[in-house]
């Protein structure tokens, strides 16, 4: 008997081995798409994810962009230029959106990973619906997304808005 | 006053009333697969009659005795009380006993096994790692009082309905998977717990019969453990027994970071203060 081989009783009683199609069957990181499948929690928790692996690509960057100053005025004049392009704007204007929604959502979590704003157990009735996913949560993830555009759009018109 | 309650519960019933769609057949799309039979996956489009009240366990059944005997599923009570009929269900896990076919969208319903769980045969699944994780939190009352090994009669332990409260609706977990099958933690590290056995560290943790809660604490509290779950709050919505998983995690975690104060602790205190 090798470890991890699964064993299970036959109807003649002996213990036959069940050859597994596959022993671990984990959706592993493909099971973050489609989040709306599960409601606004999950879209709310990859998006959280999203924006976290986003701004640590900015973050990257940033130091990236920063560190040309080493290399004497006229490289940093350089980076400058590439930033101002339209496509340097427009990352930008992601990077603004994205860390207004991670620390809005961001903060919203603190509480909720503290047990607050999520109700208390009670006695489960038809049609079961969870406390915990309660309007205070959704309210929650519907401003962080809403500050996120709003902030979003202040970026767009100083960004794009020209003199 | 009967009126009043009959008016109550049709105003439920009319808030909840699922949208249905009568069909007089549906096209089930069952996953297949044998490894020990050398038998690749692949999907048996299999049509099956429906009326508004078949379930799709009902509906597999039907399968499985008039079309192809071979289908694989697991299953028992038919009333969403053993938890064996959990499965995927067009992308959701749910329990087949549990869903009507009038209740989804579309003529195709696809059912596959529960993802996360290692798969065996058609929509058969390996439950044993889930159990093993839910051993592992110590499911059950620890309490020295309670032992009848050196005492004649058992202790009572009195409880009000407040104390019941607190962790009744996590001891309706029936163990089915479906939490476990949509965390999407679990989908990425086999070490975490999942939402199941984390609720039930809370449900004995908050107990008040319960001694145990430090030896439970430490259990949990692990790079692995509690802190790995991130409110994406599946669980709650996926469960058939509105245990809510994701209330008695961030609970318990609430608990850990000294958010909610300990009661057991504070009593203690009360009594030591009361002896001096």
């Amino acid at each position: 008997m090798a470890p991890g081989d699964v064993y299970a009783l036959c109807a003649s009683g002996e213990d036959v081995l069940m050859e597994v199609a596959d022993r671990n069957n984990r959706e592993g990181i493909k099971g973050w798409l489609n989040p709306g499948r599960y409601g606004w929690e999950r879209v709310s928790y990859w998006l959280q994810r999203l924006t976290g692996v986003g701004l640590l690509a900015y973050f990257v960057g940033h130091i990236y962009e920063t560190s040309s100053l080493t290399q004497g005025p006229d490289a940093w004049a350089a980076m400058l230029e590439l930033t101002q392009t339209p496509m340097g704007h427009l990352i930008l204007l992601l990077v603004i959106g994205m860390s207004t929604y991670h620390s809005a959502n961001g903060i919203r979590l603190i509480f909720t990973h503290g047990g607050k704003g999520l109700g208390k157990p009670g006695r489960p009735d038809y049609p079961y619906d969870a406390v915990s996913l309660n309007y205070r949560q959704k309210s929650g993830i519907w401003i962080a997304l809403i500050l996120a555009a709003a902030a979003m759009l202040y970026g767009a018109s100083v960004l794009f808005g020209g003199e | 006053m009967i009126d009043l309650i009959i008016e109550k519960i049709e105003k439920m019933e009319k808030k909840h009333q699922k949208k249905e769609t009568v069909r007089s057949s549906v096209v089930l799309k069952v996953y297949r697969a044998n490894r020990r039979a050398r038998e690749s996956a692949h999907y048996d489009s299999i049509e099956v009659p429906v009326e508004r009240w078949t379930t799709v366990l009902d509906a597999l059944l039907y399968a499985k005795a008039y079309k192809d005997s071979s289908i694989g599923i697991r299953y028992s009570c038919r009333m969403a009380s053993c938890g064996s009929c959990g499965m995927k269900i067009n992308g959701i896990p749910r329990l087949a006993c549990y869903t009507k076919v009038s209740e989804l969208e579309g003529s195709t319903i696809t059912v596959e096994p529960l993802t996360n769980f290692p798969h065996m045969r058609d929509l058969v699944t390996d439950f044993s790692q889930f159990f093993a994780h839910h051993r592992d939190v110590q499911p059950y009352i620890q309490n020295e009082e309670a032992d009848i090994k050196d005492k004649a009669k058992l202790s009572e332990f009195m409880q009000t309905p407040e104390d019941l409260d607190k962790f009744l609706q996590f001891s309706y977990c029936i163990k089915c998977g479906l939490c476990y099958s949509a965390c999407p933690t679990v989908a990425t590290d086999t070490k975490f717990p999942g939402p199941q056995a984390l609720s039930q560290a809370y449900r004995y943790f908050i107990d008040n019969r319960d001694a145990g809660g430090k030896e439970r604490i430490n259990i949990v509290d692990d790079r692995h453990g509690i802190w790995r779950c991130h409110f994406a709050g599946s669980c709650s919505s996926v469960c058939p027994k509105g245990v809510d998983p994701a209330l008695g995690i961030q609970l318990l975690r609430g608990h850990l970071l000294g958010f909610s104060k300990n009661e057991k602790k504070v009593a203690d205190l009360q009594e030591r203060l009361k002896k001096d």
